[in-house]
């Protein structure tokens, strides 16, 4: 039996692997808190765009009555032969199963479609080192280097999501999809409405068909062992497990645009398809990347607080084994001495 | 009928201005919009531009790149790509911006996207026009 002296080694170094995963798990919760408050902050926005484009589309529809063509190019519909995939993973590991969830999903997403040509571009560190493991790297434009290549990655974005850094990339991809280089976008990523309200999606970003609705082409729910742990990962940490309530302020931006009167419009329906599109666009690709930080921040929160978990029961065991250890040390001496004394 | 106008500017990432103010003017894609209390119901975009509110005798001047105004008689609520207050524009960064997209111009590489390019350029003109204004007042007062 190991002696007494070597596990209490072991149990002092197990207690601090414990005190850096806990410190882990309570900066992911207040990192998770931040990411929730962004998140709601957009949703306002996401409120009133949504309400203006369902007022646009309300005066006209979709397709100009005259010609039949879409009003923008961004609604034209194309056989899918081309498909852009925006893949958001994050830039760091240590996050449970988060990043290769996502990975999983991309995956079911290729074999889906894979009679297409898929041009991916990704998010976040992980995803990039993942896909080009597998996959060529390309260059949009030029001469495919197979059916399925990378052709951009975006790292450290994440860190600190920027609309505006997010708009550029959108405008890229619709500039895309208005040259008919590709015929549809999806993105995917991991939903994230709340810590138990969670699934991994593939949301078709273009062409726009659906107004203020999250197109979801695939999804996976979460186990519920892993909601569970989720929960109580959450609940320890002291993070709200609810949605937010909408504020005043946002019940206010659900009404935008949607007063009872007869709006003057300033500008044709073509004119507000063509401003508010693209807007759409970048606002989606925005809210996802927002949404699967928060993700991320939770699943690390969770893998922290079962490495936490995992560390006191390893400590239990080992005190036991100590205890026996050390019981064991004595016993052998009281025999010792005891047998000496009857030999003398 | 109201005698003040309740503005609201909101981004993407928050609420910038929330008051009740006397007089707003827009940057209608139109043309410029000076609204007064009691004004029509109106939707209309906004272009880059300079959107600026009055209460009593001071003026608040913004810069803002695109967005989406909903006029109503007592309100003024406008959704927008990107608005920045006066006094928070970044001067040093707007002029690089400003001189990285005239370089673009003057070198006009074939694979130049003209309207992008375009675009930065207002757009940093426009964001030193209201930073200055911001510095007027500053010395104003």
């Amino acid at each position: 039996m190991a002696n007494v002296r070597d596990i209490r080694r072991r149990i002092r170094s197990v207690k601090n692997t414990r005190q850096i995963t806990k410190a882990m798990k309570m900066v992911s919760a207040a990192k998770l808190r931040r990411a929730q408050e962004r998140a709601l902050a957009s949703r306002a926005y996401a409120h009133m765009l949504a309400n203006v484009l369902a007022s646009t589309v309300g005066r006209a529809e979709l397709v100009n009555p005259a010609t039949g063509e879409p009003w923008n190019p961004l609604l034209a519909i194309r056989p899918e032969k081309n498909v852009l995939l925006v893949l958001v993973t994050g830039d760091r590991g240590l996050a449970g199963a988060f990043n290769s969830n996502v990975l999983k999903a991309a995956l079911g997403f290729l074999d889906h479609f894979k009679d297409k040509n898929i041009d991916i571009v990704a998010v976040g560190r992980k995803g990039r080192d993942f896909l080009r493991r597998r996959y060529p790297v390309g260059k949009a434009g030029e001469e495919r280097k197979g059916q399925v290549q990378v052709i951009g990655e975006h790292l450290n974005l994440l860190a600190k999501v920027d609309y505006e850094a997010v708009s550029e990339i959108a405008d890229h991809i619709a500039k895309a999809y208005r040259d008919e280089r590709i015929d549809s976008v999806y993105l995917i990523f991991n939903e994230f409405k709340s810590v138990i309200s969670q699934r991994l999606i593939a949301q078709r970003i273009l062409p726009v068909q659906e107004l203020g609705r999250r197109e979801v082409a695939l999804t996976e729910e979460f186990e519920l062992g892993d909601r569970q742990r989720m929960a109580e990962a959450a609940r320890t940490a002291g993070v709200s497990l609810k949605e937010p309530e909408p504020t005043e302020f946002e019940k206010e931006a659900t009404k935008f645009a949607t007063a009872p009167v007869d709006y003057i419009y300033e500008q044709s329906p073509e004119e507000l398809f063509a401003g508010l599109l693209p807007r759409y666009v970048a606002f989606e690709i925005f809210e996802g990347m927002l949404e699967s930080v928060a993700a991320e921040h939770a699943a690390r929160m969770t893998a922290m607080d079962s490495a936490s978990n995992n560390a006191n029961d390893v400590i239990d065991s080992l005190t036991l084994t100590m205890n026996r250890a050390r019981q064991a040390a004595i016993t052998k001496e009281i025999i010792e001495i005891v047998s000496g004394a009857a030999a003398l | 009928m109201a005698d003040t106008l309740h503005l609201q500017i909101v981004t993407p990432d928050r609420l910038l201005v929330r008051e009740d103010c006397d007089q707003v003017q827009i940057p209608g894609k139109n043309g410029e919009l000076g609204i007064l209390p009691g004004h029509a119901p109106l939707i209309t975009e906004l272009q880059i531009g300079e959107i600026s509110y009055r209460v009593g005798t001071t003026t608040q001047y913004l810069a803002v790149a695109w967005g989406f105004a909903e006029v109503l008689p007592d309100k003024v609520t406008i959704l927008a790509d990107a608005a920045e207050r006066a006094e928070n524009i970044d001067v040093k960064r707007a002029q690089e911006a400003k001189a990285r997209a005239e370089e673009a111009l003057r070198q006009a590489a074939a694979d130049l996207d003209y309207d992008a390019t375009l675009y930065a350029l207002r757009r940093a003109e426009v964001r030193l026009a209201v930073a200055a204004r911001a510095g007027q007042t500053a010395a104003a007062h």
